[in-house]
């Protein structure tokens, strides 16, 4: 499978916090990746690195010319204009003809099953709706991978349950999926391969079977059966 | 000065209390006087030119300046809050300089014009808008700005998206600017020369009734000045409440009646 991401001894600074340190990783096309540790460990940071919204202090980061990407944060935020604009609005900075791009939109509404809302104001929808419409924005966009931070964390069960059918449905489309959770069960539901961050390092990058059911190294094993436990 | 309404009322009555000139007030405003009048339509077309001038600029230099990163941004933005506090007779003394007939713009012959009135108040709510709205430009894109970054916008154009999605917070600095450009007395003093019909405004009008000791009459212009501001603070208010009732409001409140 092609390599997407290719890190190379990658340190992140902020001035003189290491958010990120010594990472090397490569991440390859259709894999499903969970990003996880405990809250500082690393994982946004990385999906930024990833996505080219900061740039390593040290080290090499390569991504592959084709792996076209869309974010999707934690709280999206929607412009003050309708749910149709919002995601037009992507695609036109993209260079699509805007009223191409209202279409496309209208498209991308229908796939995550929102286009009754395409003339509502995008403040107004509650968050796991937002955050669908965020998903439709990233799909629109054709992405070949979608990296997300933390989706679901501050959404509702039923929100949640909507979000991760979506994220299963672009996986199983052939999409790259990275994400970070908190959520161990949609780790072992959405992943192929678990990577866990501990303080800015890489400390466990398994499979997902392997990673809840095979040995691990001391930190992970406590931060699982935290979690578990 | 005069004004007849006002002047007759005067001859027939002593004035010499603060409740007096609210009773003044109300007799400008309702005998229609076309003095005052045209006075209070000059101040605002004065102060209203400037605005749109000086927002014109302001508001695409306040959103750079946002977004941006440069060196020396630091020192910029230290001039520019200083610039806050430009006292409106130095404004008004540079800008004569300026357009007086040995000064560079001399050519222009705007000296004791409308239009010197207006440049000065331009230069005097320029560092007020664009310093303004940097700082609500910054504080979005401190927010936000990533997410749009993340769609593919640069920084002109995440300075633009953020522009426009930060207008109804931006019209509250268009209503600062003008606060400030109407309540100024210093700039149009020295640049327009206070001409009766010509380049009297309000401001201009309450220090010349004050300096002839007509107390009453000056109270009264600057409580009429107060009226118009709040006129205008109500028609603003009335466009974020029709805003609202469109359904743009904070998702919070969305939320919680949903």
């Amino acid at each position: 499978m092609t390599v997407l991401f290719n890190l190379q001894s990658a340190h992140v600074h902020y001035d003189k916090i290491h958010a990120l340190s010594d990472c090397t990783l490569q991440i390859r096309a259709g894999e499903q990746v969970a990003l996880i540790g405990s809250n500082g460990s690393g994982k946004s940071t990385l999906l930024r690195l990833l996505h080219g919204l900061i740039k390593p202090s040290v080290g090499v980061m390569s991504s592959s010319a084709s792996a076209r990407q869309a974010m999707l944060f934690q709280r999206p935020y929607m412009l003050r204009a309708s749910v149709q604009n919002n995601i037009a609005l992507s695609l036109w900075l993209r260079g699509t003809d805007w009223k191409q791009a209202r279409r496309d939109a209208l498209v991308a509404l229908e796939r995550v099953g929102l286009a009754d809302l395409a003339g509502r104001n995008a403040k107004a929808l509650s968050g796991g709706q937002q955050q669908r419409v965020a998903l439709a924005r990233a799909w629109a966009c054709k992405p070949a991978v979608v990296l997300l931070d933390e989706p679901t964390s501050s959404l509702d069960p039923s929100a949640k349950r909507e979000v991760e059918r979506l994220m299963h449905e672009f996986a199983g489309s052939g999409m790259t999926l990275i994400f970070s959770s908190h959520n161990l069960g949609q780790v072992k539901r959405l992943a192929s391969r678990v990577i866990y961050l501990e303080q800015g390092r890489v400390v466990a990058d398994l499979p997902t079977h392997d990673f809840f059911n095979g040995s691990l190294p001391a930190a992970a094993e406590n931060f699982l059966k935290g979690e578990l436990g | 000065m005069g004004y007849p309404a006002y002047d007759t009322f005067h001859s027939l009555t002593r004035m010499n209390t603060f409740t007096d000139s609210l009773t003044t007030a109300f007799l400008l405003i309702t005998s229609f006087d076309s003095t005052l009048a045209g006075i209070v339509v000059r101040s605002l077309a004065v102060s209203g030119a400037a605005c749109v001038i000086a927002s014109g600029f302001g508001l695409l230099l306040g959103a750079w300046l946002g977004v941006s990163r440069f060196k020396g941004r630091g020192a910029v933005l230290a001039l520019l809050n200083t610039a806050l506090a430009l006292p409106s007779v130095v404004v008004g003394l540079v800008v004569y300089l300026l357009l007086s007939r040995s000064g560079p713009l001399g050519f222009l012959g705007w000296l004791f014009s409308f239009n010197a009135m207006v440049l000065a108040q331009t230069v005097l709510v320029l560092p007020v808008v664009t310093a303004l709205v940097r700082q609500t430009i910054e504080d979005a894109d401190r927010s936000h700005g990533e997410q749009f970054a993340s769609l593919g916008a640069g920084s002109f154009m995440r300075s633009l998206i953020l522009l426009w999605d930060e207008r109804y917070a931006l019209l509250t600095v268009l209503i600062a600017a003008f606060g400030r450009a109407i309540s100024e007395v210093g700039a149009v003093m020295v640049v327009g020369g206070n001409i009766d019909g010509f380049t009297r405004v309000m401001t201009t009008s309450i220090a010349l009734e004050t300096s002839k000791g007509d107390l009453p009459l000056a109270l009264a212009l600057g409580l009429l000045l107060l009226g118009v501001v709040l006129l205008l603070n109500g028609v603003i208010g009335l466009v974020k409440h029709w805003r609202e009732a469109l359904g743009d409001s904070q998702p919070e409140r969305v939320v919680a009646a949903t």
